[in-house]
């Protein structure tokens, strides 16, 4: 296995082909394998990925601990449902609606961070999880005096995503065989979320993603080296924040149908989960994290129809044992792998140095001078 | 002209007064050394002239463009660049890493440039790489670029540091107690990398404790006591002053 690891690492352009075939085919594999519902459950795992990657921007590369990250997906969604919907009666095509929600989403992602500049830590975090709740709170009751959300009943009927007249609402039945609408939204998230990566990658190795993480690392150094610190949290934040509201775009077209529900402090703290659980800065483990806290909560539901096979009735509901699992996993994570489970080569180096012997020189020299 | 002229900067916190009326001038090529015992206010001058406070009066001028009001990163801009008394490097970052954070103020990749990484951004980037590795070089750290910045040994940092803020191309570059908590032997060795700062054009402002390093050194110091300014003038006079030997050994004037 490790030498079969090894070979791949040495040929990129094998490695990236076999990756291409292997994404092309999994909802075929998924979906012939086990069931379509997985399909499903795939292309929820690319939305989450794609999450998970703009809030790595905020809180990995930047290092603003953001709770409220939710917030920029509710936008993004409730803007696609508002001009693609009966609602208002508009009915834009995606590809305008997409951007604009976007671009909406980075726009409040700056008005969010434009008051908490001063703010690090704890008291950022608090700021961040009440903004994730307003917005959350003003969609559950904008329905009145003028109805602009529909309140907690949500909004329905949104439009599918449509591309050159073929709708991806019906499913699609060729050669005998039919495929639902989850296989094409899977080909739809998979080209957003390879997109987001290479953003991702592309910014954190350059100037931008060195300002960031001399921020992250001492922000009034950072300042004394002549980063504009004030723009570059704001930009942290307002590139976040657009992926957050693509994803949520692309969920409202996914599903239909979209209520406040979508979006609790639960959500919030699911994706920030999946960045710590696989490793915060590293986009590699980013996915992992994604991928994981998204699939096994799915594999669990099985649990359900063992218990019902075995037992005649369901003992423990698979919907708890999923909190119990994702508490003991991140316990778990925080004593065996506390940079997490594919962590960056800075988070590695941070936590490997606690131990280290460079380390406990470095401290008695910081003993011996104060 | 001076490069520096700080002109009767006071800055009170509260009912304390810090610094009080103290005036100085640095003049471009020189290396001026400011001195003074514990809590003379040297600290809190150079954190006056560098944006991370504001005096309460008085000005700051860099080459004749008032300095105060600015943010530190605007200061930087213009030419004044600095090294913290309790270093403060980006810890979890390469040594190499540190250097190239110090050129984003003479760089200009944007986030378009960033993400399409098209020719000019990829030649900046070079760029970036090959002067990171230069200073590297000119302070005395060549092949360790890759070693992580809390992994240096103490005299390193101090090195790493200086050679980060001359990645911002300084005019003046002010040093806050850099060769605290060294042996003598690296202190000199310190000195050295000085004065080839110096001759390379670079003014320095050392601020320091160290007497005996200051005096060597420098062509003209300043004494602070209680957030005065007690003397002025090349280091032999200084040295000879009165008032600067009472503050060091206390008591009447010897």
């Amino acid at each position: 296995m490790n030498r079969a690891l090894d070979g791949l690492r040495k040929r990129p352009r094998l490695t990236a082909i076999l990756l291409a075939i292997l994404l092309a085919a999994l909802p075929f594999m998924m979906g012939f394998g086990l069931g379509n519902s997985w399909v499903r459950v795939l292309d929820f795992v690319l939305l989450y990925v794609l999450l998970a990657i703009g809030l790595n921007i905020v809180v990995g590369y930047a290092g603003l601990l953001d709770l409220g990250y939710i917030a920029f997906y509710a936008l993004g969604a409730y803007l696609y449902a508002w001009l693609a919907s009966p609602h208002f009666g508009l009915h834009l095509p995606f590809w305008l609606v997409l951007p604009i929600g976007a671009m909406l989403a980075g726009l409040f992602g700056v008005l969010l961070g434009a008051p908490t500049l001063r703010l690090r830590g704890d008291y950022l975090a608090i700021v961040t999880l009440g903004f994730g709740e307003i917005i959350r709170i003003f969609m559950n009751n904008l329905n009145a005096p003028f109805n602009l959300t529909n309140g907690p009943q949500g909004m329905n009927l949104i439009d599918p995503v449509s591309i050159a007249g073929f709708s991806f609402g019906k499913p699609l039945h060729v050669f005998g065989m039919t495929f639902p609408p989850t296989y094409f939204y899977y080909y739809l998230f998979l080209a957003f979320t390879l997109l987001a990566i290479f953003v991702a990658l592309r910014l954190q190795d350059s100037r931008i993603g060195r300002a960031w993480a001399a921020i992250r690392e001492d922000e009034i150094a950072a300042a004394a080296m002549g980063i504009n610190t004030r723009n570059m949290k704001l930009l942290a934040f307002a590139m976040g924040a657009t992926f957050g509201g693509l994803a949520g775009g692309l969920f409202a077209a996914f599903q239909g149908f979209i209520s406040p529900e979508s979006f609790n402090l639960w959500e919030s703290i699911l994706v920030l989960c999946m960045i710590v659980l696989g490793g915060m800065g590293n986009i590699p483990g980013v996915i992992l994290g994604a991928v994981l806290l998204t699939a096994i909560p799915e594999a669990l539901r099985y649990l359900g129809d063992f218990q019902r096979a075995t037992l005649g009735h369901v003992a423990v509901d698979p919907a708890d044992l999923r909190m119990l699992l994702f508490g003991v996993a991140l316990v778990a994570m925080m004593l065996f792998r506390p940079a997490g489970l594919l962590p960056s080569r800075q988070r590695k180096r941070e936590f490997a140095a606690e131990d280290g012997v460079a380390e406990q020189e470095q401290a008695s020299l910081y003993d011996a001078r104060a | 002209m001076a490069l520096l002229s700080v002109e009767k900067v006071t800055k009170r916190f509260g009912g304390l007064a810090a610094l009080e009326d103290v005036s100085l001038s640095v003049r471009a090529g020189e290396i001026y050394g400011l001195i003074g015992p514990n809590g003379a206010g040297k600290t809190t001058l150079f954190n006056c002239m560098t944006g991370l406070y504001t005096a309460t009066t008085g000005a700051v001028r860099l080459d004749g463009a008032p300095v105060q009001g600015l943010k530190p990163h605007q200061i930087v801009k213009l030419g004044f660049a600095r090294t913290f008394q309790n270093i403060r490097l980006f810890a979890n970052m390469t040594a190499l890493e540190n250097v190239m954070v110090g050129r984003h103020v003479r760089t200009r990749a944007n986030v378009l440039g960033a993400v399409l990484r098209c020719a000019g951004t990829r030649a900046e980037e070079a760029a970036i790489r090959d002067r990171a590795h230069e200073l590297m070089k000119y302070v005395g750290l060549a092949g360790k670029g890759r070693t992580l910045a809390n992994h240096l040994a103490y005299g390193d940092q101090r090195r790493l540091e200086i050679a980060r803020a001359l990645a911002t191309e300084p005019k003046l570059l002010a040093l806050d107690e850099p060769v605290a908590g060294m042996n003598p032997a690296e202190r000199v060795q310190m000195g050295e990398l000085f004065r080839k700062l110096r001759d390379g054009g670079v003014t320095l402002l050392l601020i320091e404790h160290d007497v005996k390093l200051v005096m060597g050194l420098c062509d003209r110091v300043a004494v602070l006591d209680y957030g005065r300014k007690i003397a002025e003038g090349p280091a032999e006079e200084v040295r000879k002053n009165p008032a600067v030997i009472a503050a060091y050994l206390g008591g009447e004037s010897a």
